[in-house]
C-alpha cells in the first residue's frame, strides 16, 4: 500500500539577519515514511524543526529541497487537502466568530451543505469538549479551549490524515487525556495522525512508530518497542505494613531499600529477580503488597540520549555547511 | 472551485460589518445632516452645489478610508496573526484566497458606497422639497440629479482601484507599511496629471525622467473625480465613464495578478 505520507529529503534554509540574510537550516534532508492507519509521534527537543516539517508538508512554506507527497499526491495539489486535516502550534482563528461560525466557515470551504454542517458541527464540538461554548465569541475562549476548537476544526472532513502540532500544548491534564482518547479513536477508525511534541509519554501512550529530530535532522525512527528494546532494566515494588526486621532480612536481593513512611518501602530489585518469589515470602511474613513496576528504559532516556549526542553538534555542522553553498 | 470563494469573500464582508464599519456610516449619514441644515441658514440656491460637492467627497473619502483599512487588516492581519494556517490548509488555492478576499471587499465596498449615495440622495430630496419652485428653477441641475450616480460609479472604480493596490501591498508587508504605500500611491495618484509637465518646471533630466516613469506607472486617480462637472451640470459622456471605468479595471486586472503571483510563492513564516 502507498505510504500516508512520505517525505524524501526535504530541507529548509531560513534567511536570517537583518542586513546580511545568511540561510538558516532549519532541517536537513529529512526522509520518513507514514504508513496508513499508522499513529506516528514526530519528536523532539524546542527548536528541532518540527514546526518546519509540518509547515513544509502542508504548503505554508516551500522547501528549499526536497519535496514530500501526502496521499501519493504531491504536498502541493489543493485536492488533497479535502482529505486532510491539520492543527497549527498555537492556533488562532478569528476572534469576532463565535466557535460554530467558524466551523460553517471552513465546512463551506470542504464543500459541506448547510444541512450537513448543522449535523455534524454540534457533534464535533462536543466531542472536543466545547459545545457548551458554540455561540461564544473565540476571543472570550482561553488558551486551552482554543486548541480543542483548533483540533474540532482538523476533524471536521473526516479527514484520512490529521496532522497536529503539539495537540496537547495549553491544555489541562484532563484535555490531554480527552486528546489522548481522541487520537486513539481515530487510530481505531483507520485514520492516519501525524502529531509533533516534545511531551514524551504522550507518545508512548499513543504512538505505533516515532520519528526523533534534533538540530533538523532525524536522529532515530522506528516503532518504540524496538526504540527502546523494552527489556526489563528491574522491578520496583512498593509494600506496607511491614517490620523493619523483614527489610533487613532480605539483604543482597535488593539493590535499594527507600523508606516512603513507617512501614512503608519502595523496594528495588535487580532484572534477573523473580518478583513473583518476594512477594509471596513478604505476603506471608504480613507485609501488604502496594504495587510491582517493571522498570525499564524509557523513551525519555533514549531521547536524552540521542539529543545530547548529536543535537547541538549537528547544528553547527550544518550552518557551516549551508555557508560553503554558492 | 468558484464554491471557494464565495465562503472568502461572505466572511470578509461580515468581518467588515463586525468590525465597526457601520459606524463609519452613521457618521457620514450625521456629517451630511448637519451640513445640510447649516447651509441652510446660509445662501439661498447655492447649498444644494455644495452639499453635492461635500456628499460626493465624503462618500469617495470614507470609501477610502474603509478601502485601506479593512483591505489590508483582513488580509495582512491575517498573515501576521497567523488564522491563514487555518485557512489555506483547506481546499484553498492561494489564488482563490486572492480573489476570495477581493470579491469580499468589492461587496462590503459596494454596500458601503450605495448606503452613502442614498443618504446624500435622502439629504438632496429633503432639501429640494423644502424650496420654493423659483429657487429649485434658478438651479443648474436638478436636486435629486440622476447624474450623480455617474460620479459615484467612478468613486466605486477608485475604491476599487483602491483596494487592489492595499490588498497588493498586503501580500509581502506588514499592515502598517502597506496603509502607508497605498495612501502614499493613491495622494501620488492624485496629482499624476501635474507630473506629465513636470519637465517643463526643472532643469534635471533624471528628474524629469523620473516622473515620465512615475506618470505613465501611477494611476491617474484625477480621472475618477468628476464632482466638479457633475454639480455644475455639466455633461459627463458615456465614452468618458466607460472608458475610465475600462482603465481602472485593466489597473486592478494587473494588480491582482501580481498579488497573486507574488502570495502563490510566499512562506508564511
Ligand atoms: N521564520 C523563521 N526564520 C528563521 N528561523 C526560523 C524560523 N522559523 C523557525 N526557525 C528556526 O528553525 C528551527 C526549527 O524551528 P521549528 O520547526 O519551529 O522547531 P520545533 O517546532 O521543533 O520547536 C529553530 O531553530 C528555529 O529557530
Ligand atoms: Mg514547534
Amino acid at each position: 500500500m502507498a505510504p500516508a505520507i512520505r517525505i524524501d529529503a526535504l530541507t529548509k534554509d531560513y534567511a536570517v539577519g537583518f542586513w546580511r540574510k545568511r540561510p538558516y537550516r532549519a532541517l536537513d534532508r529529512l526522509s520518513l515514511e507514514v504508513a496508513p492507519g499508522e499513529v506516528f509521534g514526530f519528536l523532539g527537543p524546542n527548536g528541532a524543526g518540527k514546526t518546519t516539517t509540518l509547515k513544509l508538508l502542508m504548503q505554508l512554506i516551500f522547501p528549499t529541497t526536497g519535496r514530500a507527497e501526502i496521499l501519493g499526491r504531491p504536498v502541493g495539489d489543493v485536492a488533497v487537502r479535502r482529505r486532510i486535516g491539520f492543527l497549527p502550534e498555537n492556533p488562532y482563528f478569528y476572534d469576532n466568530l463565535t466557535a460554530e461560525e467558524l466551523l460553517h466557515y471552513f465546512g463551506e470551504l470542504f464543500g459541506q451543505s448547510a444541512a450537513d454542517r448543522r449535523a455534524r458541527i454540534p457533534a464535533l464540538l462536543d466531542r472536543v469538549g466545547v459545545g457548551a461554548e458554540r455561540r461564544l465569541q473565540l476571543r472570550k475562549f482561553s488558551k486551552g479551549m482554543i486548541q480543542r476548537v483548533g483540533i474540532a476544526q482538523a476533524l471536521l472532513n473526516d479527514p484520512d490524515v490529521v496532522f497536529l502540532d503539539e495537540p496537547m500544548s495549553g491544555l489541562d491534564p484532563l484535555g490531554r487525556r480527552d486528546v489522548r482518547s481522541l487520537i486513539l479513536s481515530l487510530r481505531d477508525q483507520g485514520r492516519t495522525v501525524f502529531f509533533s511534541s516534545h511531551i514524551l509519554s504522550d507518545a508512548e501512550a499513543l504512538c505505533s512508530r516515532v520519528g526523533i529530530v534534533a538540530g533538523g535532522r532525524l536522529v532515530a525512527s522506528g516503532r518504540l518497542s524496538e526504540l527502546l528494546a523494552f527489556e526489563t532494566r528491574g522491578w520496583e515494588l512498593v509494600i506496607s505494613d511491614a517490620r523493619p526486621e523483614l527489610i533487613e532480612r532480605l539483604g543482597a536481593r535488593v539493590s535499594r531499600t527507600i523508606e516512603i513512611a513507617p512501614g512503608r518501602y519502595t523496594l528495588e530489585l535487580p532484572g534477573d529477580a523473580a518478583p513473583e518469589q518476594l512477594v509471596a515470602e513478604l505476603t506471608t511474613a504480613g507485609a501488604r503488597l502496594v504495587s510491582v513496576n517493571p522498570l525499564r528504559a524509557t523513551l525519555e532516556d533514549f531521547f536524552v540520549r540521542h539529543v545530547t549526542e548529536t543535537g547541538a553538534g549537528a547544528r553547527a555542522a550544518f550552518a557551516d555547511e549551508s555557508h560553503a553553498r554558492p | 472551485m468558484s464554491v471557494n470563494i464565495k465562503p472568502i469573500a461572505v466572511h470578509v464582508f461580515r468581518e467588515s460589518v463586525r468590525d465597526r464599519v457601520p459606524y463609519t456610516l452613521v457618521l457620514f449619514a450625521v456629517l451630511l445632516i448637519a451640513a445640510s441644515f447649516l447651509l441652510g441658514q446660509l445662501t439661498a440656491g447655492q447649498d444644494i452645489k455644495i452639499i453635492k460637492d461635500l456628499g460626493l467627497a465624503a462618500t469617495s473619502l470614507f470609501g477610502l478610508f474603509i478601502a485601506v483599512f479593512i483591505g489590508i487588516a483582513l488580509v495582512s492581519k491575517e498573515v501576521e496573526r497567523r488564522s491563514i494556517y487555518g485557512l489555506l490548509t483547506k481546499p484553498v488555492s492561494r489564488a482563490q484566497f486572492i480573489a476570495g478576499k477581493y470579491a469580499g471587499l468589492l461587496v462590503t465596498l459596494a454596500v458601503n458606497v450605495a448606503i452613502m449615495t442614498a443618504a446624500l440622495y435622502l439629504v438632496l430630496a429633503y432639501m429640494t422639497w423644502q424650496e420654493p419652485a423659483n429657487v429649485r428653477a434658478a438651479w443648474d441641475a436638478p436636486g435629486v440629479d440622476p447624474a450623480l450616480l455617474g460620479a459615484v460609479l467612478l468613486i466605486f472604480v477608485e475604491l476599487a482601484l483602491v483596494t487592489a493596490i492595499a490588498l497588493f501591498f498586503s501580500t509581502f508587508s506588514t499592515p502598517m507599511l502597506s496603509a502607508a504605500l497605498t495612501l502614499g500611491l493613491w495622494i501620488a495618484g492624485r496629482f499624476n496629471a501635474d507630473l506629465r509637465n513636470f519637465d517643463a518646471v526643472v532643469e534635471s533630466a533624471p528628474a524629469a525622467w523620473l516622473a515620465r516613469v512615475l506618470y505613465h506607472v501611477l494611476p491617474d486617480f484625477s480621472a475618477f473625480d468628476v464632482k466638479l462637472q457633475v454639480v455644475h451640470g455639466l455633461p459627463i459622456s458615456a465614452g468618458y465613464l466607460a472608458a475610465t471605468v475600462a482603465y481602472g479595471g485593466a489597473y486592478i486586472l494587473a494588480l491582482l495578478l501580481a498579488a497573486t503571483v507574488i502570495f502563490a510563492r510566499r512562506d508564511f513564516k
